[in-house]
């Protein structure tokens, strides 16, 4: 019992209902759901140059690789990874372009 | 053909055929009766037990052969969680553990058990405080990779192994990327390792049960092997896993920092000839023979199609290369690029002619396979 107060203590308290996303929204949306990684990876490198520096483009994927793999494509490029949004299939990564 | 997938399994070392084909014809009777022919075979198995022993630092009677690396590691954990249930069903297990670790955890967690994972850094690497604030009064067990398979990344044992001898939890070692290539530190109480990796035949694994260490077998009983490993000892298979470890252990005295040169070839020479590449895995704390790299752009198994084609075995971690859907969870729980993944790993005797051939191939194998992906630009 101990143990588990001290866990639910840690925990951080949750609200009812996520707070509505507020930041900027993309500029472009690449639909890569059904697409097997590496090909998300692929169409986010292939047309972030059609997005303003310091905007927003947005890739769809549902296969979970991309989850791991858009992060780490962001890191290696220095591009800015801002969020992972969840749709009703796969996810929606948002990237600022920063060069 | 340059193989490079000693990682998979090393070739059969020739002390370990030699002392097989002996074993067959010397020692196939029953080790557990009194005649001539069983003493023999007794004989045998208690020799290879001995060297096996020295070569982990270990007593013989604490050192049992099993069927696989995987037996080991199964009977390692369930034996140790089954000894330890009153003390709790809480256990502790590294992110990026071999699988045959995480499933018999997730066996644990079905029937019952409690498990906690300890995430790792960028270069597969567990914290050894993580580990540490894992474990808990209720812990039965924690278990640790001596270096990960995917991208030879050594783990901190020594530490975790020190926090859980303060905790009083057993700490458990998968050794089988290591063994044969780098000593273990001491002060685990359980270890498995498997001796087609060390160049001994398949079927052929180890389990190291210190002193002291509670462990209740979590199978029906069998009187074979000290009453740990059920079935009749495979003789031949021991002894031949020991000649090998000997032999191999020895040559990697020598052979080991030649090719961990030769990796560090690879980790350095990779990010200049190919574009969009990233090395990973620790630099400098890490297994000798094994460098692992993703190429960005490229899924796994073409490339791994392409260099087979070009005269390379190599493996990958990528998702596409696998059974599964799900991406490497090695790959995954580093943060890494999970497509157009190459693990080479080095056998013994690796020559720097066929390292420089592979280098000399993969830029251009890289580049054909972005082409066709539709890659224009970088």
């Amino acid at each position: 019992m101990g143990l588990r107060r001290r866990r639910a203590e840690r925990e951080v308290p949750r609200e009812a209902t996520p707070p509505a996303y507020t930041g900027p929204m993309p500029v472009l949306t690449i639909d890569a759901l059904g697409r097997k990684c590496p090909i998300p990876i692929i169409m986010l490198a292939e047309r972030i140059g059609e997005v303003p520096v310091g905007q927003i483009i947005a890739v769809q994927a549902d296969d979970v690789a991309a989850r791991t793999d858009v992060p780490a494509w962001c890191r290696m490029k220095s591009q800015d990874f801002v969020r992972e949004e969840t749709l009703p299939r796969g996810w929606a990564f948002h990237i600022r372009r920063t060069y | 053909m340059a193989y490079f997938d000693a990682a998979s399994t090393e070739s059969l070392h020739p002390a370990a055929r030699e002392a097989l084909v002996a074993a067959l014809d010397g020692g196939w009777a029953d080790p557990q009766r009194l005649y001539g022919g069983a003493r023999r075979a007794r004989l045998l198995l208690d020799q290879a037990r001995a060297k096996v022993a020295v070569a982990f630092g270990v007593r013989p009677d604490e050192t049992f052969f099993t069927s696989s690396g995987t037996q080991a590691v199964h009977l390692a954990m369930l034996g140790a969680l089954s000894a330890r249930r009153r003390t709790g069903r809480h256990l502790v297990v590294g992110a990026v553990e071999h699988s045959s670790v995480l499933h018999t955890a997730a066996l644990h967690e079905r029937e019952g058990g409690r498990v906690t994972t300890v995430g790792v850094d960028r270069t597969g690497r567990v914290d050894p405080e993580e580990f540490a604030a894992a474990l808990r009064p209720d812990t039965a067990l924690a278990c640790l990779q001596s270096a990960n398979h995917e991208v030879g990344t050594l783990q901190p044992v020594a530490e975790v192994a020190e926090a859980c001898r303060a905790a009083r939890v057993p700490l458990f070692v998968d050794a089988a990327q290591s063994a044969g290539r780098v000593e273990v530190p001491a002060g685990w109480s359980l270890l498995a390792a498997s001796a087609h990796k060390w160049g001994g035949p398949p079927g052929v694994g180890v389990l190291v049960i210190r002193k002291n260490t509670r462990w209740r077998s979590p199978l029906p009983e069998d009187e074979r092997e000290g009453r740990r490993v059920p079935g009749f000892e495979n003789v031949p298979g021991a002894v031949a896993a020991a000649a090998a470890l000997e032999a191999y252990a020895a040559e990697m005295e020598r052979d080991g920092p030649r090719l961990s040169a030769l990796v560090d070839r690879i980790r350095e020479r990779v990010p200049r000839l190919v574009e969009d590449v990233e090395v990973i895995g620790d630099p400098v704390r890490r297994l000798p023979h094994l460098v692992t790299f993703s190429c960005l752009y490229v899924e796994g198994e073409a490339l791994l199609t392409e260099l087979d084609r070009l005269g390379f075995a190599v493996s990958s971690g990528s998702s596409c290369t696998a059974d599964t859907l799900r991406p490497s969870h090695v790959l995954e729980a580093m943060g890494v690029i999970t497509h157009g993944n190459v693990r080479v790993s080095l056998p013994r005797g690796t020559s720097a002619t066929d390292v420089d051939r592979f280098l000399a191939v993969l830029p251009g194998a890289v580049a054909r396979l972005r082409r066709t992906a539709g890659m224009t630009t970088h």
